[in-house]
């Protein structure tokens, strides 16, 4: 399988963005998802359940160390950072705010990077902030793919504006678009595997 | 090889060259966020590899102790998560206040916020005069700020607003006092703490406790030395004792996990029921 992995990042506007993306994704989707969706560290872990309600992969916030498997979307806990670790588990941290955020998408993409280098699908979405640039710069240095929400299309286009400006990608997408391209890549991409 | 490659092999001389000269042993912290945090020194020093950060680092003790400093910063604030101290009142408290004497150990205190915390929770309940709070840390500088108790006027509206959604019983701003843009915590709450140097990857157990919170530590340490810690708080805790650990972190899939039975399974409350 070319692709191993697929890392999220969305700021404003990210509930409504998730609850259009992963409800398209199949229960056989072969790819582990980690996201980070920015918000206040005293959330609870609302979002997750609600996620979970409405899409048929499995949503759940992650516990450090728990494995990174497939047909699961693991979502940062308000107030960690989330990262991968080689040997893809997840791990938590309570390190200092990055780009003013905690979980930051920059430390879940770098950290993903550095595990899965090419095999990896990086994905911005809506934010108000740059929050996701470096990390998908780091993506794209690594060989990795990179896919953007279309600006115009999204709540907040900072964020994914921020991201185009600091790195070429690969695919610059509507919302809707998203998850039938990532199913698209990783069903393809596993075809050539299997032929290969 | 690789660039990444190298950069593995880098870190792993760092971090040999490190334990060999200072008794620090980092290989067993989690690598992803170790890696941050070695970054960051890098960028403090002007450095630019971790093999120059190493020669640095074995000559200059003053560089190490500025490194180890990086090493350790979390970030933290009294009462918080105010539903794990919720969760302390409801389902610890009561089994707690049929003890003569209770004794506390806050396991990488780093500053000290939520020793302060507990303290003041432990008064409120009654029992903060039979209790003592063992409060431990493997970076020194950050044990004389916990000791010292002084923290950020700036923090208090939230640390406020924190003991407030914590079941807080009192009136916050009695248990410091104000000063110019720093709030000192009383002595009547630091009288029942002992800041003490423990390392948990090379220190042993510490004995006979009832309670231990170590909250977002084992989050830095990779399985295998997850598993010898808690190892340790399970030797250290009494029959009955509890053991409090961060939001993210649980007992599931450790090797001590068949000793405990989860009191509250959110909150990450577990109780020791075997020996």
């Amino acid at each position: 399988m070319r692709y191993a992995a697929v890392v999220i990042g969305v700021s404003a506007g990210g509930i409504e963005a998730l609850k259009i993306l992963l409800p398209a994704l199949p229960v056989s989707f072969p790819l582990p998802i980690a996201i980070v969706q920015h918000r206040d560290q005293r959330a609870g872990d609302f979002l997750a359940a609600c996620l979970n309600g409405v899409s048929r992969i499995a949503v759940s916030e992650a516990e450090d160390k728990e494995p990174f498997c497939a047909g699961h979307a693991y979502l940062a806990p308000a107030g960690y950072h989330l990262l991968i670790e080689s040997d893809r588990c997840l791990s938590l941290s309570v390190d200092r705010p990055v780009n003013h955020s905690c979980p930051s998408i920059d430390v879940l993409f770098e950290s993903a990077a550095d595990v899965f280098a090419e095999s990896l699908i990086g994905v911005v979405l809506t934010g108000a902030n740059a929050d996701g640039a470096r990390g998908l710069k780091a993506i794209k240095a690594r060989g990795g793919l990179a896919v953007v929400q279309d600006p115009q299309t999204a709540s907040a286009m900072a964020m994914p504006r921020a991201a185009l400006e600091a790195t070429p990608v690969d695919h610059v997408v509507d919302l809707e678009q998203i998850a039938p391209l990532l199913i698209r890549i990783s069903a393809l991409e596993e075809a050539y595997g299997t032929a290969g | 090889m690789r660039p990444i490659d190298s950069e593995k092999l880098e870190i792993d001389m760092l971090l040999d060259g490190i334990h060999s000269r200072y008794g620090y042993d980092f290989a067993h912290y989690s690598r992803a966020s170790l890696k941050r945090r070695l970054e960051r020194a890098l960028a403090q020093t002007k450095l630019t590899r971790f093999s120059e950060l190493l020669d640095l680092l074995f000559h200059s003790e003053k560089s190490f102790d500025e490194f180890l400093k990086i090493m350790s910063i979390t970030v933290t604030e009294m009462f918080r998560d105010p539903q794990f101290y919720q969760a302390i009142r409801k389902h610890v408290v009561p089994l707690l206040k049929t003890y003569p004497f209770i004794k506390v150990w806050h396991a990488g205190c780093a500053t000290g916020e939520e020793v302060y915390s507990m303290a003041l929770l432990l008064h409120e309940e009654g029992f903060l005069d039979r209790a003592r709070i063992y409060a431990t840390d493997f970076n020194k500088h950050a044990l004389d700020a916990a000791a010292n108790g002084v923290y950020s006027a700036r923090q208090m509206a939230v640390y406020a607003a924190n003991y407030q959604s914590a079941g807080g019983k009192g009136y916050f701003p009695d248990y410091y006092s104000d000063g110019y843009e720093r709030a000192k915590f009383k002595d009547f709450l630091k009288e029942h703490i002992t800041f003490s140097y423990h390392n948990l990857v090379t220190d042993g157990v510490f004995g006979e406790m009832n309670v231990i919170c170590c909250r977002n530590v084992l989050i830095y340490f990779d399985k295998t030395l997850q598993d010898q810690v808690l190892g340790k708080f399970s030797a250290s805790l009494r029959h009955g004792g509890f053991l409090c650990l961060g939001k993210g972190e649980t007992l599931n899939s450790t090797a001590i996990k068949p000793l405990f039975a989860a009191v509250d399974k959110t909150q990450r409350i577990y109780q020791k029921c075997g020996d």
